[in-house]
């Protein structure tokens, strides 16, 4: 290990820009004659639009254009699309509602998109917005999960029946119902995943410009994945074909899945600059962002467990109702389908599941991917479920997830819903939990609080997630209309750095260190002299672009196969400058050698050849510089253990969290700093999904948490200082040894804190959030009892 | 944010002619509650009269008998002043403790009490300590000064001076937060001044008030066992999403105990 290669904690190279106040978001950007959007957004969450009257509006000082539906489809601008088809039990594709960018005389939800005034000033535009006069006619709303599909509830489209999106039943149901029908004993827990408002930092942005000479729109846009936003836009939506469109994702303050989507305002930004000939902002502000950002989780389900004598796992059934909100966003329907019923096995050789899932729509606002996206619905359900199981039968947490758990001599390891795992030891991660938790002393910490008037409760959590999106060939088996993998171009200039073009994009993960890193350890290249470039599909090739913990683990892999290349083009060039055969060239630590002499010329002497090629092999292509693509075989499939420790005031029902120990499985660590950074940031996502936050509408469909006075969000002092430790293994499927770690906090934290808290408590269940008063009436009814 | 007419005040009677001349004029004095709610298109005063360049609203005077603080100064300034955190330490803990240090760089106990936020903190010390509001026209007597949520004694053109604290014997604050906003949910003010104990609770209604039955059980002793048997009438309690009235009851026990367990070591 070099200082600055494969292993090294190297400071974020990013970070100057940042600390010096030099990012570059999206609302920095100020063009000449710029102008400024702000949406008219519905304040029902069902209504008829009965008229729009905007002549008040455009008469008020300074307003340019007020824009409805009609204008977007007179343009021939197409509805926003859903990637990824479900095919529901009665053979059919899921029903897919029109979602129109601009209300086609309806709206669905609170914040739904019905008008965009543009005006000189942002004030003004705001000032305007007010005065678009909408006429409703109001409907009933539909927003609880659990009733959406009832008899009778009030029809939000007419094309999905009974508010049904998809009723998706998967595994081996005669099989399942067999085995619980001769079980020792059924374990079964009702529980709910509570939906949540991700809440990246930077809110949503888009400024569009449009250049009347080329014909080209610049959309600048808070994204994780620019050329998937162009490809949408050209094929779906119609805005211009893709060769007149560049999306840039400048610097983006958070992503965790929100920014994934391609949302209405961006496309109708992006239409209206054309339009107008004028450059467009709009930035959401902070209330936008909770009505009209795709929000997270939503799911209300029944587990159960079969099991032996010895507390072995037989079978599984799972019943889930999924709140997809008002309409389907990008992806909302893959979350609570593919990336939840696929991960329903966990770390346990249960060798039967059967699991049926019904997804609704609500007049609430698109539910989609949040950080971990339908894996920590998959983890909280089974890892709640096996801590049912275990006090069932009487047993310690960790010895029922010991005896269930897949055997280390199993893997590669077919589960029986799909996913095949790449690798994992589950009892070693368990067991350094254990020891970095100090189970084995617990007892003795929760006397001492209880003679403190206190609670103390332990909760583990063994998760496994599939992330590393994703071998194509199994994404388009599954009813995605996309390839999953990764692009990278890594170029040589003539004087010897290097530029890195990767299609991910980094707004938060730190790409630029990780994949310098890369380059660094293979070419021998000093990191100072390696530039990370994403985010602009004017400059870089095309790319998936970043979600599901994918960009190491794919679009790394790609970085390494373009060096690769370049290695083998450098022998070339080598061995004609060195006089030598090729196959007597030796590649290490930036130099080409001749094996056996002392001849050697340096990579970045090999790169000034290759583009003044004076002396140069005959019929080789000059330049330094090459692309590569990669498609991965399996996803990654990181894993760990999560213990949580926490002491309970039964008095106020108040959780302080005492110890926090993570023991990960993400293989092979590029950058231990920035990997331990994503597991902080991830657990903290976890606890406030445990501990902190609820998304709530009413009954009428307004939403009650539209502000940080309601939602809350995790913060330093809800939080301990975190114990980690990894326990890697190799996953034979990836040629860097990586796996996924950006979401596994996340997914792992719920349940552990969850189960800490049950413990504390002896109560079966607690629901997510465990506010304050949830706990304390939970302390009530255990001390009744 | 809506236009609105910037006023800068040199003195109480220039900002007080700038308030009668004004259609729907607004004294601003942290802005913590107010420009929020102006962002927010919430409220829309025709004049906003800025109190910061107002001497005289400003500082602290510390006697052996009481604790005089200007109305404008910050919760900060409050929570830093040794001089309050040695004659009425629960009262410097108070300050230090509101918000966030955003907030406390900029509120103000004047803005805090004439804001009269029913969960605000200040309003429970008020009450508690028996403190006086000076105004541009008269004193307050605490008992009188907070009348309804978001309700005062003042009248439209009337700026809050200082506000007096008598110093007390001891006196503790224990505040439930809302764990989004940090306000109290339920706080309780416990003070023993001059033999008698005082009990203020915020957050728990619609207005911080004197929770006479806790004051009645302790009948001027700092006994938190004697809470034990009051009854706090659950209908009375405010009730939303992060707590429902029953809980509220149940926490201005609890508090109230821990306060009278903080005052009286």
């Amino acid at each position: 290990m070099t200082d600055f290669g494969i292993g090294a904690s190297v400071k974020r190279k990013e970070d100057r820009r940042f600390l010096l106040g030099k990012g570059r978001y999206t609302d920095d950007i100020q063009p000449n004659g710029l102008t400024h959007a702000v949406f008219v957004r519905s304040p029902h969450a069902h209504a008829a639009i009965k008229q729009i009257d905007s002549s008040a509006a455009l008469a008020a000082p300074g307003v340019i254009a007020v824009l409805t539906g009609d204008d977007l489809s007179a343009d021939g601008i197409g509805p926003l699309i859903c990637g990824v088809t479900v095919t529901s039990d009665d053979g059919e594709p899921h029903k897919a509602p029109a979602h129109p960018a601009l209300a086609q005389g309806k709206v669905n939800y609170v914040g739904d998109h019905v008008a965009i005034v543009v005006a000189e000033t942002y004030a003004q535009a705001r000032d305007g917005a007010e005065l678009v006069m909408v006429d409703y006619e109001v409907l009933p709303a539909v927003t609880d999960t659990a009733t959406a599909a009832n008899p009778g509830q009030q029809q939000i489209h007419e094309v999905a029946p009974d508010n049904v999106c998809f009723n998706w039943p998967f595994g081996d149901k005669e099989g399942v119902e067999a085995a619980f029908a001769s079980a020792h004993k059924v374990s079964s827990l009702d529980l709910v995943n509570n939906r949540m408002v991700t809440n990246a930092m930077e809110p949503r942005a888009a400024l569009g410009e449009y250049n009347a000479g080329t014909e080209e729109i610049t959309l600048h846009v808070t994204t994780q994945n620019p050329h998937v936003h162009r490809l949408v836009m050209s094929a779906f939506n119609q805005l211009a074909p893709e060769h007149k469109l560049r999306v840039v994702g400048p610097d983006v303050g958070g992503g965790f899945g929100v920014k994934i989507f391609v949302y209405a305002e961006e496309l109708v930004v992006g239409w209206a600059c054309r339009k107008l000939n004028r450059p467009i902002k709009w930035t959401a502000e902070r209330t936008e962002a909770f009505l009209a950002d795709a929000h997270g989780r939503d799911h209300v389900s029944k587990a159960e467990m079969a099991m032996d004598e010895n507390g072995r796992f037989l079978a599984m059934r799972v019943h889930t109702r999924a709140n997809l909100g008002a309409y389907l966003s990008t992806f909302g329907t893959m979350v609570p389908s593919y990336l939840y019923a696929f991960l329903l096995a966990g770390q346990y050789a249960t060798p039967l599941i059967y699991s049926e899932v019904k997804a609704v729509f609500t007049n609430t606002a698109p539910v989609d991917a949040c950080r971990g996206a339908g894996r920590p619905e998959a983890t909280f359900l089974v890892e709640r479920l096996v801590d049912v199981c275990a006090a069932d039968m009487g047993m310690d947490p960790a010895e029922i997830r010991r005896i269930n758990f897949i055997p280390v001599d199993a893997f590669p390891y077919q589960t029986p819903v799909v996913q095949c795992y790449d690798s994992g030891d589950y009892n070693a991660a368990l067991n350094k939990a254990l020891e970095l938790a100090g189970y084995a002393d617990f007892p003795a910490r929760a006397e001492a609080a209880a003679v403190r008037g206190k609670c103390r409760g332990i909760g583990i959590s063994s998760y496994v997630e599939a992330c590393g999106m994703a071998p194509s060939a199994a994404v388009g088996q599954l009813g995605g209309g996309v390839g999953l993998w990764e692009s990278a171009q890594v170029r040589f200039n003539p004087t010897g750095n290097v530029q890195v073009f990767t299609g991910t994009h980094s707004h938060g993960q730190g790409h630029e260190t990780t994949f310098a890193q890369l380059v660094c350890d293979q070419l021998g290249v000093p990191i100072d002299n390696i530039e990370v470039i994403h985010g602009d599909t004017a400059k870089t090739q095309f790319g998936m672009g970043t979600y599901g913990s994918r960009s190491l683990a794919v679009g790394g892999v790609a970085i390494a196969k373009a060096c690769d290349k370049l290695i083998a083009k450098g022998k070339k060039i080598a061995a004609h400058a060195l006089e030598a055969a090729e196959g007597d060239i030796e590649f290490a630590d930036g130099s080409f050698s001749v094996a056996g002499t002392d001849k050697a010329m340096g990579i970045g002497e090999v790169a000034f050849n290759a583009y003044v090629p004076h002396s140069y092999p005959e019929r080789l292509e000059p330049g330094f510089d090459e692309n590569a693509f990669f498609d991965p075989t399996n996803f990654s499939f990181p894993a760990g253990t999560h213990i949580c420790e926490v002491e309970v005031d039964p008095e106020t029902g108040e959780v302080d969290i005492i110890k926090y120990s993570a023991v990960d499985d993400f293989g092979r660590l590029i950058n231990p700093m920035i990997v331990a950074g994503q597991v902080h940031g991830g657990i903290a996502h976890g606890v406030g999904q445990a501990l902190l936050e609820a998304c709530r509408y009413d009954s009428d469909g307004q939403l009650i948490t539209a502000s940080y006075m309601d939602y809350t969000m995790p913060r330093a002092d809800n939080l301990p200082s975190f114990d980690l430790d990894y326990a890697p293994t190799h996953p034979p499927d990836n040629p860097l040894g990586v796996k996924g770690c950006g979401e596994a906090g996340a997914i792992g934290a719920p349940p552990a804190v969850i189960n800490a808290i049950a413990n504390a408590l002896d109560v079966k269940h607690i629901e997510m959030p465990a506010t304050p008063e949830t706990v304390w009436r939970a302390a009530q009814t255990a001390a009744r009892a | 944010m809506y236009e609105f007419n910037y006023r800068h005040a040199n003195s109480v009677p220039d900002a007080i002619a700038a308030m009668q001349a004004a259609d729907d004029g607004k004294f601003l004095a942290g802005g913590q509650t107010m420009l929020p709610t102006m962002k927010h298109r919430l409220a829309g005063p025709s004049d906003l009269i800025d109190l910061k360049g107002i001497a005289e609203l400003k500082g602290i005077n510390v006697t052996d008998q009481s604790v005089t603080i200007g109305a404008m100064t910050t919760h900060a300034e409050v929570a830093a002043s040794t001089q309050v955190q040695n004659a009425i330490p629960a009262l410097a803990r108070l300050a230090g403790n509101i918000g966030d240090p955003a907030v406390r760089n900029c509120g103000t106990l004047g803005g805090s009490i004439a804001n009269n936020d029913p969960a605000a903190d200040y309003p429970s010390a008020v009450l508690a300590l028996g403190a006086t509001v000076k105004t541009s026209q008269r004193e307050i007597p605490a008992d009188e000064f907070f009348t309804g949520m978001f309700e005062t004694a003042l009248a439209e053109d009337e700026i809050i001076v200082s506000v007096s604290f008598p110093v007390a014997e001891s006196a503790a604050y224990m505040k439930f937060e809302n764990p989004a906003s940090r306000y109290a949910i339920v706080g309780v003010f416990v003070a023993k001044t001059a033999g008698t104990v005082r009990v203020a609770v915020t957050g728990a209604t619609t207005c911080a008030h004197r929770a006479l039955r806790i004051e009645e059980a302790l009948a001027g002793e700092l006994d938190a066992e004697k809470v034990d048997a009051v009854t706090i009438p659950v209908e009375k309690m405010n009730s939303d999403i992060h707590a429902s009235a029953d809980y509220r009851a149940h926490l201005v026990i609890v508090m109230a105990k821990r306060a009278i367990a903080a005052a009286s070591s």
